[in-house]
């Protein structure tokens, strides 16, 4: 073993060699531990590590504490549960319910509510952490595919990340379930009525979850397995994953001057960093706590234990399950019967074909844009939704699916309260869910297109100023003035879009033929009519033009009606 | 930026980072701004004091959750404070508080009093060196080489296969997780009971049974079978309406009887292709109260109309039309279970019903009855 220098005195003979003190006990234990873990090459990367800073990379941060909290808060949680559908009495101190039959399951949900001391804080602010964890990702991942995050070298953490928010519904449906209360009972026998539609090995697979004939006594304990060990451990390698692979990449940023595609710029991990996102645990943590501590969720005492005989009005999932809901609520009632076998299409259309395709989708959008732009760069600067309109306005679509559905979810709520009739928002519903991602689509792609042409139009003539200037002709007009230079960079750094192969050339090759034509053609659709950044020519001529505009309009002000101030004479 | 390529020709090297060259070009980053706490010793000073200040609250919160915690009741006081429990309440504001407070200090603390010097940072590509790939190739290559797996394919075969063959215990070991769905789909306990003991329709929750008398025009009743209360009287051990059972069973033969006018009955035909005419009672129907698209217990009559809609996805049943399916998503009509009056004038069932109640599987038909 070699000798460690660093310990030995210089100062020979007139000091102690030996350390001494709080600094240097400090010193001591990192020594000890980097000698046996070799901490100072992985932490004198990693301390100083920059990340940049812009709201938006907030939204996945709210999603991994939110997640945090459903650990801390969960783990208390399973202390007193009591995942299990043995019937008893119910003896404790809610009034309304004492002596009523249940599942012990709902009778120690209740304990927890009421006759442990945070018990009901800790199960709302499980329950509030929840939603916030699936809004937060769903929000992440707007931001992320928007600003195109998810291109090359990040397809595969986006691929992560729609892993990430199956996992977190499943685990949402299935901790919402384990109270046994009338309305989340509901909810499993709706999921029973979905298995048993599965092709061929439907009512098996019923009797298999539920150990038998719906309800059973195993299903409660066996979501609570999956709930609080199988899906959380999944989770939790997923999210390691997930941050892994963002410290690796580094993250994107957006473009500015001094931020390339080469660089990252921003705040070190130690100390800026650190604080900013461990403080923001801190405040989510207090909102999640707060919410829990003030707004009341899932009051499972006010509509009692489950009976499989009684349903309440306005029984509804979860709200991230709405949207499959509301496809369940208007699908047209069509069921095939054919040499014996049912075939329950308006069962297995909007539950088990759906969401699975919704989540495929998400999954290869990075890769069919690729393939369709043809774009192998890696790429770390982020784009604003509008410099690619048919990516934004392919998720304008998808979330127009998405929240009409979700609407069609609460299509009686929304009949009571706005006095419509539900049959006509359920044939409305129809309709719309097929023609307004296309509307909406096409609404978000030429609204982004011209907001391009205002950039353009900002970069060639300069920003409006406010000052409008009358002429000794009587005409009006407005001063613009020429956007400063770090502004006017932001704008243009960004790519320009390709021009797709021609036709001849792709027949003269050859080559693929077949394939580079739809490619073509496709890319030709998603790029069309976008603006492209004018050249430098442009903006000098137009910079020429406009300065002489300027000194007009000056001119102007100097001699006619509109000048301000003192007169001169 | 006019020059652009096709892609399949001119591509680039995968892995290369993209070169942005815009018509401006880039002013490089903007000169550092001094900020007040950094040039005003007494704004440094007054900042360190707010985030101190902001700590010391915290810490006071987190006193006052532990006196809240200590003195405040649960239990029967959950009313109080609107709704809330003064416990849950005041443990969550001032546990929320606390937590806050911390972040929002630290937060400050950053923002005011740390550093603020943007710092560059070079990216590198994510893909390894062509020196690193080669390295791993050989290393790969050799490792594979001294394994020979690629020489004796006998024993990789086998490998693979006894693997793969190890796939079939953790499939089987499931087996045991429920039985057979078997006939138990296709039949509920309602039946015509004994001889001497037709089976009785009763009233959920009070299960008391139900003169044809007792029902006006546009009454409906949430019933059940009296079986599930007295199994002896039609013969049934009691264990099998227990516990589980008894919500198993309540599951299916959740029943609704409904009185309308004779007159409005719309003659049904039976599943063996009979006549549905004598399933009724002076107008009073029978029919299973669970929907038949996913199950759920239907619940809402629209008095005029002798409609029955489900509360979760709206489906709506004509009741003087065989339960036909008049809007929504349901398949199916609702099943209809025949009855008639006993001796005492009780509404009894004829029989069970003549399909499988609840929502579809696949097998339905299949089984002959």
């Amino acid at each position: 073993m070699s000798v460690d220098v660093s310990k030995v005195a210089k100062t020979n003979g007139t000091e102690p060699a030996t350390t001494s003190g709080a600094p240097k006990a400090a010193g001591a234990i990192a020594n000890w531990a980097d000698e046996r873990l070799g901490l100072g090459t992985a932490m004198k990367k990693n301390l100083r590590k920059v990340f940049p800073d812009h709201w938006s990379f907030m939204l996945g941060e709210i999603a991994l504490w939110s997640f945090v909290v459903l650990l801390l808060t969960g783990v208390f949680l399973t202390l007193w549960f009591d995942p299990s559908m043995t019937e008893v009495q119910y003896n404790g101190s809610y009034d309304p319910l004492r002596g009523v039959h249940m599942s012990s399951a709902m009778a120690s949900t209740l304990d927890i509510s009421f006759d442990v001391r945070g018990g009901l804080l800790m199960r709302q602010m499980h329950h509030w952490a929840a939603m916030i964890f699936i809004a937060s990702m769903m929000i992440h991942m707007l931001r992320v595919y928007l600003t195109g995050a998810f291109r090359k070298p990040r397809e595969l953490n986006w691929v992560i990340g729609t892993l990430l928010l199956l996992l977190g519904t499943i685990e949402g449906f299935t901790g919402y379930s384990l109270p046994d209360d009338l309305l989340s009972g509901t909810g499993v026998r709706a999921a029973d009525g979905f298995m048993k539609a599965s092709p061929v090995v439907g009512s098996y697979m019923s009797f298999f979850l539920f150990g038998g004939e719906f309800p059973g006594d195993s299903i409660i304990p066996r979501f609570y397995a999956m709930h609080i060990l199988l899906i959380p451990g999944i989770l939790l390698a997923l999210v390691a994953a997930h941050m892994l692979l963002l410290v690796y990449h580094k993250h994107t940023q957006w473009p500015g001057p001094g931020r390339t595609e080469e660089n990252v710029v921003g705040y070190p991990m130690l100390p800026v960093y650190m604080a900013k996102a461990g403080g923001f645990f801190f405040i989510v943590f207090g909102t999640i706590a707060l919410m829990g501590g003030l707004f009341s969720i899932n009051p499972v005492w006010k509509l009692g234990p489950y009976d499989p005989s009684k349903v309440t009005a306005g029984s509804q999932p979860d709200w991230y399950m709405g949207w499959p809901d509301g496809l369940l609520r208007i699908i047209p009632p069509w069921e095939t019967h054919i040499w014996g076998i049912t075939v329950s299409w308006n069962i297995m259309l909007p539950i088990l074909v759906a969401p699975p395709l919704m989540l495929m989708v998400l999954m290869v959008l990075p890769f069919l844009e690729a393939w369709i732009t043809g774009d192998k760069r890696e790429h770390h600067l982020l784009q604003r939704p509008r410099n690619a309109p048919t990516r934004t306005g392919i998720m304008a679509g998808l979330m127009t699916f998405y929240g009409l559905a979700w609407a069609a979810g609460g299509n009686d709520i929304i009949a009571i309260k706005m006095h419509l009739s539900i049959n006509q928002i359920t044939y409305f519903m129809r309709g719309a869910v097929i023609i307004g991602p296309i509307i909406a689509f096409f609404i978000a792609r030429r609204w982004c297109i011209s907001l391009q042409r205002h950039d353009e139009g900002k970069l060639l003539h300069g920003y409006e100023s406010g000052v409008l200037v009358r002429s000794p002709d009587g005409g009006y007009a407005e001063k613009h003035l020429p956007l400063p230079e770090a502004d006017a960079y932001r704008l243009t750094a960004r790519d320009a879009d390709p021009t797709p192969e021609s036709v001849d050339e792709i027949e003269e090759s050859g080559h693929q033929v077949g394939r580079r034509r739809i490619r073509a053609r496709l890319q030709a659709l998603f790029f069309a009519d976008n603006v492209q950044n004018p050249t430098a020519e442009e903006i000098e001529e137009a910079s020429h033009h406009a300065e002489h505009e300027l000194h007009e309009l000056e001119s102007q002000i100097a001699a006619g009606p509109n000048r301000h101030g003192p007169t001169e004479d | 930026m006019s020059d652009t390529s096709t892609p399949d020709q001119q591509a680039p090297e995968p892995g290369t980072a993209l070169e942005t060259a815009g018509p401006i070009p880039d002013p490089g980053l903007p000169a550092h701004t001094w900020r007040p706490t950094d040039v005003d010793p007494a704004k440094e000073r007054r900042a360190e004091r707010q985030v101190a200040a902001l700590f010391g609250l915290s810490a006071l919160c987190t006193v006052a959750f532990l006196v809240a915690y200590f003195t405040l009741d649960v239990g029967d006081d959950w009313h109080v404070v609107g709704g809330f429990g003064a416990s849950s309440m005041a443990l969550g504001v001032t546990l929320g508080l606390a937590l806050m407070l911390i972040g929002i200090g630290v937060i400050h603390w950053a923002r005011k009093l740390m550093g603020d010097h943007e710092i560059v940072e070079m990216r590198h590509s994510a893909r390894s060196s062509d020196e690193d790939r080669e390295g791993t190739l050989q290393a790969l290559d050799d490792g594979l080489e001294e394994s020979g797996i690629g020489r004796r394919p006998l024993i990789r075969n086998s490998l693979l296969g006894a693997v793969g063959l190890l796939g079939l215990p953790a499939v089987v070991l499931l087996r045991d997780l429920g039985p057979l769905p078997g006939k138990k789909l296709y039949h509920t306990i309602w039946g015509d009971g004994t001889a001497d003991a037709p089976m009785r329709i009763v009233r959920d929750g009070i299960w008391t049974p139900i003169l044809a008398s007792d029902l006006e025009i546009g009454d409906l009743v949430n019933c059940q079978p009296d079986a599930l209360m007295n199994p002896q009287r039609y013969g049934i051990d009691p264990s099998e309406v227990e516990g589980v059972n008894l919500q198993v069973h309540k599951s299916k033969a959740s029943l609704v009887l409904l009185r309308m006018d004779p007159g409005d009955i719309i003659p049904g035909k039976a599943a063996d292709g009979g006549s549905r005419d004598n399933w009724t009672v002076d107008g009073i129907v029978a029919y299973s109260k669970i929907c038949t698209h996913v199950g759920c217990p239907i619940s809402l009559n629209e008095r005029t109309t002798h409609h029955l809609l489900c509360p979760c996805h709206q489906s709506t049943f004509d009741l003087a039309d065989s339960g036909k399916v008049v809007f929504g998503p349901a398949g199916r009509p609702l099943p209809q279970l025949p009855i008639k009056v006993d001796e005492q004038g009780y509404l009894v069932a004829r029989s069970d019903f003549d399909e499988p109640v609840g929502p579809s599987f696949w097998e339905r038909d299949y089984y002959e009855r």
